[in-house]
């Protein structure tokens, strides 16, 4: 009784947490190398789901579109870091995470142009969209789609980390900014790469993303963002697998106290409905704040000391 | 300014420039009021006028905590959310609540307080927000205090939606029917308009509250926040408290933010809490870093600009425009926004001192030979 009531939740929330995870290891990876919120990547993310609904509507096939997208997506990633952030390399981290709010406010307002500020019916995409039935619980293919390419792409971007050379060009950008450009790190193509990859994983969250919800508009990455931001803290920020594990936690709570009314309701534990679904968003901010406290490198995060 | 200027009317003659200063202040007050008396009530420039002196007091509240303290917080929106809602729980007229919670038997509260001590009122609340949370976060540094403040911005958000305190908040129904800027124009015995007050109004409460901040600045405790901003170790060497002039900066932010909340409310008559989302934080950190983070009398500029910009000036973007028989190429609605961020972005990466950097407005008439010393007092604030 207790798992068929829950089931659905479950299954809806693992699926939003892959496409959280996605997003959330573009901000860890940026980050780690950078020190630095980029809030616009919640909006990259938003574009990316824009994107699709333009080309798909030009009329050019799905096998077409999506690789459009996907790179078109990794290309503003590419842009935002060349325009926005380059610059502002030895400025103080404020100027830059200021820019990156900037960026975020440009992207929302060019797209409430182009789009008039109307909701963009995300174009279906068919064998994601097809409806299944797991263990009674009826939910769309994504659902499954969803966690599976999430850690397939998280054990591919954790190889290239790990074993080829521009990975570890990352990781020795991460670890000391100055001593890995006198290495001989060419540091601005590292961290046009770490934006492009993080974007590609945008776009990839996007297609999945919004083949769930259905309608893209100019705000709506900009909760899946912040959601993700605090998927990468809980996680331990700079660790991709902390991230993809706390996406994945944060998608799962947060789905079932969406449901959390009607879960009490149907096991007979409370009587009337408490509006607690409210609280879904809340809950994951409450979460990110009682990890800061407690354990503020987060589950999987290396310690850092500060020196004076 | 204020105590600048007390202080050295007792030690030596008052600084020309804090005078020459106060006046422009002063002309601006007179100005303020005597268009309001000529022109229409009508005109989008009291809009503009209005809406940028709560967006000044918002926008110093924030450089308080960010420029001067060095906190890099982004929850004005909640704390502006819960000076507003305050505001308008404790002032709608005990008729009208009927109306207002129609959906929850006319409502707890069922007094109505007078404005002022309702707008104080909210900013206490908001303080006491501020107070609460505060001693968890502000142990966090940097962007880990951005992001935490930030979300708990958006957990008020959904308290005060929730249903279940509906009583109270109205749930996600808006507040309205409290006393606007309007309710300030004095009117005869015929309803008729006699003294139009509804722009200076809020201008007098924002240059009170500022004036406030600035009193603040100047005092130790105020000196003992710019330490912190510059170098939190030597200033804790140096025996200033850190997590007690973190919290009171926090506090005393809030409760500046809490009173342009219920100015806000004011403004718009009306509040839902949907409205206060991190993109108002965003903008109004903006602001902050347009007039200059370290400049009171930037964000105070700023504030009005970028108002006038958004609501005004840029307006002729969103329509079609001829220049002869040439329709000029991509304007439509939503075109206005789109400069408008591209103009932020150029002064975010191109002008980071904004207009004012960290001089004030009476650094601005220091005389030449006094130039290396006015420099030396803008990088002491």
């Amino acid at each position: 009784m207790l798992f068929n009531t829950i089931l659905p939740y479950l299954l809806s929330g693992v699926s939003v947490g892959g496409q959280y995870a996605l997003i959330a290891i573009g901000y860890t990876m940026v980050y780690g190398i950078l020190r630095l919120i980029n809030f616009a990547h919640g909006d990259v993310f938003m574009v990316a789901g824009i994107l699709m609904v333009y080309i798909s509507a030009s009329g050019l096939p799905l096998y077409v579109s999506i690789p459009v997208v996907l790179i078109a997506t990794a290309a503003i990633g590419f842009l935002i870091e060349r325009v926005a952030y380059k610059p502002l390399r030895t400025a103080p981290r404020m100027s830059v995470m200021i820019s990156a709010i900037g960026v975020s406010y440009a992207l929302q307002n060019l797209v409430l142009y182009i789009t008039g500020g109307l909701n963009q019916f995300y174009p279906t995409i068919p064998f994601i969209s097809q409806s299944i039935t797991i263990g009674g619980a009826s939910t769309k293919m994504v659902t499954v789609v969803t966690p599976i390419l999430t850690v397939v792409l998280m054990v591919a971007l954790v190889l290239l980390i790990n074993h080829t050379k521009i990975g570890m060009a990352m990781r020795a950008v991460s670890k000391d900014f100055e001593t890995s450009s006198l290495m001989g790190i060419k540091i601005n193509n590292v961290i046009s790469a770490t934006f492009v990859i993080g974007s590609f994983l945008a776009g990839v969250g996007s297609l999945l993303y919004f083949t769930n919800y259905t309608t893209v508009i100019q705000t709506s990455g900009a909760m899946p963002g912040l959601k993700a931001f605090v998927a990468a803290v809980f996680g331990g920020i700079g660790s991709i697998p902390g991230a993809v594990v706390g996406a994945f936690i944060i998608g799962i709570c947060e789905s079932i106290i969406k449901g959390l009314d009607i879960i009490l309701f149907k096991l007979g534990l409370s009587k009337q409905m408490m509006g607690l679904a409210t609280f879904s968003d809340a809950f994951t901010f409450a979460l990110l704040i009682v990890i800061l406290i407690v354990k503020p490198t987060g589950l999987f995060g290396e310690k850092t000391t500060d020196k004076v | 300014m204020t105590m600048n200027a007390k202080r050295n009317m007792q030690v030596k003659k008052v600084n020309p420039s804090n005078l020459i200063a106060a006046a422009i202040i002063a002309a601006v007050y007179v100005v303020v009021f005597v268009l309001e008396q000529i022109m229409p009530p009508t005109s989008m420039l009291f809009t503009v006028l209005k809406k940028g002196a709560v967006y000044a007091l918002v926008a110093v509240s924030m450089n308080l905590l960010n420029g001067f303290t060095g906190l890099f917080s982004l929850g004005q929106a909640g704390f502006m959310l819960i000076g507003a809602y305050t505001y308008g729980i404790l002032t709608i007229p005990v008729a009208q609540r009927a109306a207002v919670y129609q959906y929850y038997d006319g409502g707890l509260v069922q007094f109505a307080m007078p404005v002022i001590p309702a707008m104080i009122l909210a900013g206490l609340v908001a303080a006491v927000f501020a107070l609460l949370i505060g001693m968890p976060v502000l142990r966090l540094k940097s962007d880990y205090l951005a992001i935490a403040t930030l979300g708990f911005a958006e957990i008020i958000r959904s308290i005060f939606q929730w249903d279940k305190l509906g009583k109270l908040t109205n749930g996600s129904n808006m507040l309205r029917l409290f006393p606007s800027f309007n309710d300030f124009n004095i009117k005869n015995a015929n309803g008729e308009v006699v003294v139009y007050l509804s722009t200076l109004v809020p201008f007098i409460i924002t240059g009170v509250c500022v004036a406030l901040v600035v009193m603040l600045l100047h005092s130790s405790y105020g000196r003992a926040f710019m330490a912190i901003r510059d170098d939190e170790i030597s200033a804790e060497a140096m025996g200033i408290n850190l997590a007690k002039h973190k919290q009171q900066a926090f506090c005393i932010s809030s409760f500046f933010a809490g009173v342009g909340g219920a100015m806000l409310a004011m403004y718009s008559n009306s509040v839902q809490a949907k409205s206060f989302t991190s993109a108002m934080t965003y903008e109004i950190l903006l602001i902050v870093v347009i007039g200059g983070i370290g400049s009171v009398t930037g964000s105070c500029l700023s504030s009005f600009l970028f108002v006038a910009c958004s609501e005004w000036w840029l307006r002729f973007l969103d329509q079609k425009q001829m220049i002869g028989s040439w329709e000029v190429p991509l304007l439509r609605n939503g075109f206005r926004l789109v400069v408008f961020s591209v103009i932020i972005m150029v002064v975010v990466l191109f002008f980071r001192q904004g207009i004012m950097g960290t001089k004030e407005l009476p650094d601005l008439f220091r005389k030449k030979k006094k130039a290396s010393e006015a420099g030396k007092e803008g990088a002491a604030k």
